[in-house]
Order: structure tokens, then C-alpha cells, then sequence
């Protein structure tokens, strides 16, 4: 049964992942994305990730696509132009034989729901089996987070503040700064 | 901007408060259920950008000033280096929080939850100044 | 063999997804739909992790007395980073297609690359 809505998901986001590739009109494309990362959250329930459900829904429906849609109204140029054609034969083949690859590694992946898989069976069991009576904290998620890796959070917290201040360099002047095709850079008025 | 809109002003109003509550719920409950801080900090930064989509740029500056915002996004992670460094002076390693308190699992308590609302500050904060920093280099029509 | 399709239908699925963010990737010419193809490619991989750590008959990783059995929480903490990460990496790439605007008044790859070689003679 889950595996049948699970399919039924799959189905759905490969159909949303092709008509983002496919439309020429950007801001059709920005709502096709944030449906895209609806779809990906709901696969995510489906997957018992309540907790990355939450932050994909959150974060890609609404900070990705509302960063997409305000670039594209500060862009003003709301079509694609149409390529040239020369591009899209190798990359399709880059793209077939790197598909046929990773799936061929799949081979060696065991089923879906296997309860004695590499990534089930080492640190993953300690943290199940002692994750509440070591930390005190009913969600395993938050307890692994916050405590067991909480190094990577940290490094994690650093990465969106750069990001803060990095798109703060880019973009913090008040005043629009034009480059001339010369080489020259002057203020606007 | 929105402000002629009438319907979008009076569920602004209604709703940015409440999302501002599940937002804080959404922090502090996240031990106990699906949450925690990145989560609350997104949610956080959508209720003020519902507002500042729908009464303007300059009043949602009002509400929130954007030095506020430069001050929080760095001191959630000061927050979470703090814990680190106050863990070491206690005796233990970087980031134990089992010394932070008297036995250690209240110690894990009191350290997961100021960790995470340090996180949440940061996200939040960033999430409003991204938006912000954006939006002003949107032409005014 | 049934049984073999069935238990890795979804990994195919979620890689076909990817392939598809790959070739926006890499074959379109417009920086705003490179970084939306770049952004599919992310979450498809995000999606791979979080599906092997999937167990049957198992619930959400919060201990709970009624349940004995829990999907395994490793993989989605990691994923977790991974997509606060992403989403990083996406408003900086924003930020720079609206500087690349600004510079050269155009995003179309090609015609970015023609002003430049005009520059440089």
C-alpha cells in the first residue's frame, strides 16, 4: 500500500521535474519548482521524515520559490530564449550513461524497507536503543542533531549566516552599480 | 504591495501572530515532537514576510529594523559557540553538555535547548535579511 | 525478480529525477533555470538518502511506548543539514544572476560568454 503511494509520488514528481525543464516561461517555472518541493515533503511523510518533511516544505516551497519568484521581478525578463540546438546531445549522453551507472549501483542497495541494511544496523541502533535514556529527548532526530552531531549543526548554523553575509556583500549597496562594458564601474545617481 | 487589498489586510493581521506562535511552538516542543530549530526560524521569517508582502517593505521595517536583524543573525551562532566554550570551562570537552548542570541529563536538557534556540535566532534572522536585501532591488513600478 | 523490481523501483525513479535535474543543469543556457535544475539535482539526492533509511513496518523515530520499531534516524539528520545547506547555496546563486543582470544586462549563458570575448580583445 505504501508502496503503491509511494509510486504513485514518484510518478508525479518525475512529470514535475520534465515540465521544469521543459517550459520557457520563467515564472511558470517558479511555481512548477515550489509544487516540485511540495511533492518532495509529501514523499518525505510517506518516507517516516517528519522532521525533513517540515524543513523541505518550509524551505523550499516557501524561501526558494520566494527568492525565485523576487530575483525574477527584479530581472524584468520573465521568458527563456529559445537554445541553440548544438547543446543538448551530449548532455544527454553525460546524463544516460551517469543514470545507467548509479543504477547499475543500485544493484547492490538492499530492498526498500530492509530492517538489516549496512545504514540500519551500526551507530543507527545505538542511537534507537539509547538515544532517549542518554540525552532525555523523546525525538531521536532532535537528540541526534543537538547532541550526538551537534558539531555539524554548529557548522551548519555558520553556512546559512555566510550565506546571510555573503549575499549581503553582493547585494547590501543601496545604489545600483552598473558596469560599463569597458571595464568601468561607476555609481548610478 | 498589497495595502489595497482588503481581504489580504485583515488575514495578514489575523494570521501573522498566530504563525508567530506555531513558530515558537514549533522551537520549544521540538524535543518531544517533529520540529526544532530550523524549522521554527523558517516559519518565523514567513510570518514576516506575509507582512512585508502585504503592507509594504517600509512597514515591515518598522516592525523590524534591519540592524536588529545583522545583531541576531550573529548572536544565535555566538549562542551556540557560547555553550561550546562555557562546556569547556566547566571541565568537559567542546560541546558536552553533560557538565553544564548538576546530573547530566538535565545538563542535555538545558544544553539542546539553548543550542537550538540559538539556531532558530540565526535561521530566522538570515531567512527576513535575505528576503530584505532582495526586495530592495526590486524597481518600484 | 518481481520482488527485485519492486523493492528498487523507487531508487530508479528518484534517479531519473535526478538525470532530469542534471540535464536542466548542464544543457539549458538561462542562469535562473540552471540554478532551478541545480536545485532539483539537490533534493533528488536528499530524497535518495532519507528512502534508505526506510523500514517496514516501522514508525517515526520519536520513542514512543507503543511502538517497537523505528525508522532509522541517521539519514534524515543528515539530510536535514544537506537542505539548509541547499537552500544557502540558492540564495547566493540568486544573488549572483541579479549582479550578473546588472553587469551585462543579460542571463543567457551565450550571450554573457560573446561579451566577454569582445572585452578581452
Amino acid at each position: 500500500m505504501s508502496l503503491m503511494l509511494n509510486l504513485v509520488l514518484l510518478v508525479f514528481l518525475l512529470v514535475m521535474a520534465i515540465a521544469v525543464l521543459k517550459t520557457k516561461h520563467l515564472f511558470a517555472m517558479a511555481m512548477l519548482f515550489g509544487l516540485y518541493s511540495l511533492l518532495v515533503a509529501g514523499l518525505f511523510v510517506v518516507l517516516d521524515a517528519p522532521d525533513v518533511a517540515f524543513t523541505e516544505a518550509a524551505v523550499g516551497t516557501g524561501i526558494s520559490t520566494v527568492l525565485m519568484l523576487v530575483t525574477l521581478a527584479s530581472i524584468k525578463d520573465g521568458h527563456e530564449a529559445v537554445s541553440t540546438t548544438q547543446r543538448k546531445i551530449g548532455p544527454l549522453i553525460i546524463c544516460l550513461v551517469m543514470g545507467g551507472l548509479l543504477i547499475f549501483g543500485t544493484h547492490d542497495i538492499a530492498k526498500l524497507g530492509e530492517i538489516h541494511s549496512p545504514p540500519n544496523d551500526q551507530v543507527a541502533a545505538h542511537y534507537i536503543t539509547q538515544g532517549q535514556a542518554e540525552t532525555g529527548v523523546p525525538n531521536l532526530v532532535t537528540a541526534v542533531l543537538a547532541s550526538y552531531r551537534g558539531f555539524d549543526t554548529l557548522g551548519e548554523v555558520t553556512v546559512v549566516l555566510t550565506a546571510g553575509i555573503g549575499v549581503l556583500l553582493l547585494l547590501g549597496q543601496r545604489r545600483k552599480i552598473h558596469v560599463k562594458k569597458r571595464g568601468q564601474a561607476h555609481d548610478d545617481q | 504591495m498589497m495595502i489595497n487589498d482588503l481581504i489580504l489586510r485583515v488575514v495578514t493581521k489575523w494570521l501573522s501572530p498566530i504563525i508567530i506562535l506555531f513558530a515558537l511552538y514549533v522551537q520549544f516542543h521540538g524535543d518531544y515532537s517533529p520540529g526544532g530549530g530550523f524549522q521554527a526560524g523558517v516559519i518565523f521569517s514567513t510570518a514576516i514576510l506575509l507582512y512585508a508582502l502585504t503592507y509594504g517593505l517600509d512597514a515591515a521595517l518598522k516592525v523590524i529594523p534591519e540592524t536588529a536583524l545583522r545583531v541576531a543573525a550573529s548572536f544565535g551562532v555566538l549562542l551556540y559557540g557560547g555553550v561550546g566554550v562555557v562546556s569547556m570551562l566547566l571541565g568537559g570537552n567542546f560541546l558536552n553538555y553533560s557538565v553544564l548542570a548538576d546530573t547530566p541529563l538535565a545538563g542535555q536538557h538545558i544544553g539542546i535547548i539553548v543550542i537550538e534556540l540559538g539556531v532558530g535566532i540565526t535561521v530566522a534572522a538570515v531567512m527576513i535579511l535575505l528576503f530584505f536585501t532582495f526586495s530592495r532591488r526590486v524597481d518600484p513600478e | 525478480m518481481i520482488e527485485y523490481i519492486l523493492g528498487h523501483i523507487n531508487y530508479w525513479f528518484i534517479i531519473a529525477v535526478m538525470m532530469v535535474g542534471l540535464y536542466t543543469l548542464i544543457s539549458r543556457t538561462n542562469l535562473i533555470k540552471k540554478l532551478a535544475g541545480l536545485a532539483i539535482f539537490q533534493t533528488a539526492v536528499i530524497l535518495f538518502y532519507v528512502s534508505l533509511g526506510k523500514v517496514t513496518g516501522g514508525t517515526v523515530p520519536i520513542v514512543d511506548e507503543a511502538y517497537t520499531l523505528y525508522s532509522n534516524p541517521l539519514p534524515q539528520v543528515l539530510m536535514l543539514t544537506a537542505i539548509v545547506v541547499g537552500v544557502a547555496t540558492t540564495a547566493l546563486g540568486f544573488a549572483l544572476v541579479i549582479r550578473i543582470k546588472e553587469a551585462y544586462n543579460t542571463i543567457e549563458e551565450d550571450a554573457i560568454f560573446t561579451l566577454d570575448q569582445k572585452d578581452h580583445e
